[in-house]
């Protein structure tokens, strides 16, 4: 099966720092690609080349189709969504208006599959976003990712700043997210990605320096701790 | 009791002139972080096109009644027109670069005033007014004249309007999601610079009526007359709050009462100087104006 997101000797330059210096990859059409590494390595840059939130070159195809030069909204509705680290909800705006903004007609079995993940946003509906937990944020940053009918999600270290039970709970949704739409996710957090990725990326210094299955990566102690500075397990 | 009546309705009226005018500035300010010196030239210039379509330039249009109206509607379009080539042309290029835009807006303000001098003198212009305006009406004892009213039925026509769109249109979404994260907005699929050029047109437009009104009240259009007016407006504005709607009409006819009775009660030019200490006032006490926000 042909890949759904390729990026192709893609650079970023921000000021003086040369962030991603070359990084080519292959995103699957089904299940998730973990996007794997050290802090300050460029992943979360990364996901932002491919949104056009950062000035990038190099070559990017979503599903054959060249979106390397593209804007962020048009990238957006060529099917990409993203669920930002730190989650950016909009903390003035209600939990539903956030959702309205996302998409103001949702799709019936995608604004069930949302009320299904997280029957705790409809109680929250009028409460201002700025106003929820952490983990609520998130069910809100998933939910608005999840209305619009994207076809690849970009997924930003998730369970970052959350309780162990909400790790747990927010890993039992991606799987979820995952049988409906690919995920490129990023994420430091080892079990969840052994529960939830097929493939995996690393980066290092800007540099993809492995690609593969990530079972296979996560089975070999040593090279998941020399590629991530972490134990697999 | 009369002529404290006859004051409260002349202050309420250069109150709702002042919000007319800091509106648009504001919504301006709020969304894209564009301080817009050239708010004043907006409102000029749709004062001279009203002007100009009301003394027989426009077929159709004239100095009273619906002739009016349509003069008028002219002058607001003329405003909108403006706003949004100011920002497609000019503003589009340099978001995010404050000082360049700064030096922009002003010279279009600069710009601007010339070439209405250039066009139609420097002199002021005697205003159409029309019989709506011109009249009186008598409350406990106060003749108060129909053009404190017109001002004030049209700030309030303008606040509930944004309000209605802020809080119940997918524009007034975009537009209060904007003001917090512009980039999580785009990263949403939504085309944003579309909606900055909207703002710009509708303060434009907005700032176009109260160059009409203005010079309804006054009873004359001059060249220089939305510089003056911008100084209040941009004191509305840091007084009411930036981004804040209710903030700016509170804000707007406290300074416009102030103004009115100092000049009336002290001495003829102490109401600008009360304005410029209230400003000090609320500055000291609440740095973010009254409605609590910071800049």
């Amino acid at each position: 099966m042909s890949p759904l997101l390729e990026l192709d000797d893609v650079h970023v330059r921000l000021g003086d720092s040369h962030v991603l210096q070359g990084v080519s990859l292959a995103v699957a059409a089904t299940g998730v690609t973990a996007l794997l590494g050290r802090n300050g390595v460029g992943k979360t840059t990364t996901l932002r080349a491919v949104l056009g939130l950062v000035p990038r070159s190099g070559s990017i195809r979503f599903d054959g189709r060249e979106i390397g030069a593209g804007r962020t909204p048009w990238v957006v509705r060529q099917g990409i969504g993203y669920v930002p680290e730190d989650r950016e909800v909009f903390g003035s705006l209600t939990v539903a208006e956030n959702l309205r903004l996302a998409c103001p007609d949702p799709a019936p079995e995608r604004a069930a599959l949302v009320d299904e993940l997280f029957p705790e946003l409809r109680e929250r509906q009028r409460q201002r976003a700025g106003t929820l937990s952490g983990g609520q944020q998130q069910m809100v940053a998933l939910g608005r990712a999840l209305l619009a009918p994207h076809r690849l999600l970009l997924i930003d270290e998730p369970t970052k700043g959350l309780a162990p039970r909400l790790v747990t709970e927010v890993a039992a949704v991606l799987e979820r997210v995952a049988a409906v739409t690919p995920v490129l996710l990023v994420e430091q957090n080892l079990p969840v990605v052994r529960r939830l990725a097929s493939a995996a990326v690393v980066l290092d210094a800007g540099r993809v320096v492995h690609a593969g299955p990530a079972a296979d990566l996560l089975a070999d102690a040593d090279r998941t701790k020399a590629l991530l500075g972490v134990g697999a397990r | 009791m009369s002529t404290f009546l006859l004051l409260l309705a002349t202050g309420l009226g250069l109150g709702a002139l002042y919000f007319l005018v800091a509106s648009g500035l504001s919504l301006i300010y709020g969304l894209m972080g564009v301080l817009n010196f050239a708010h004043g030239a907006f409102l000029a210039a749709g004062a001279y096109a009203a002007w100009w379509a009301a003394t027989g330039g426009l077929p159709g249009a004239g100095p009273d009644g619906w002739g009016f109206v349509l003069a008028t509607a002219f002058g607001v379009a003329v405003g909108a027109v403006i706003g949004a080539v100011v920002e497609l042309a000019v503003i589009r290029p340099l978001y995010r670069r404050h000082i360049e835009q700064v030096l922009v807006t002003v010279g279009i303000g600069l710009v601007g005033v010339a070439l209405l001098r250039g066009i139609w003198g420097a002199d002021a212009l005697p205003f159409p007014r029309p019989a709506l305006a011109t009249g009186t009406t008598t409350i406990a004892g106060a003749a108060i004249p129909n053009d404190r009213f017109v001002l004030i039925a049209a700030a309030v026509a303008v606040l509930l309007g944004l309000l209605a769109v802020l809080r119940a249109s997918r524009v007034g979404l975009i537009l209060r999601a904007g003001v917090e994260n512009r980039a999580m907005v785009e990263a949403l699929g939504i085309e944003v610079r579309r909606t900055f050029t909207l703002v710009f047109a509708v303060g434009g437009a907005v700032a176009a009526l109260g160059g009409v009104l203005g010079s309804v009240y006054l009873g004359s259009v001059a060249p220089g007359q939305g510089t003056s007016l911008l100084i209040f407006a941009f004191i509305v504005v840091v007084i009411g709050g930036l981004g804040s709607r209710t903030g700016w009409a509170v804000a707007a006819v406290v300074v416009g009462l102030v103004q009115q009775l100092a000049n009336y009660y002290a001495a003829a030019g102490v109401g600008d100087l009360s304005v410029v200490l209230l400003l000090a006032l609320v500055l000291l006490a609440r740095p973010g104006g009254l409605a609590g926000r910071t800049a």
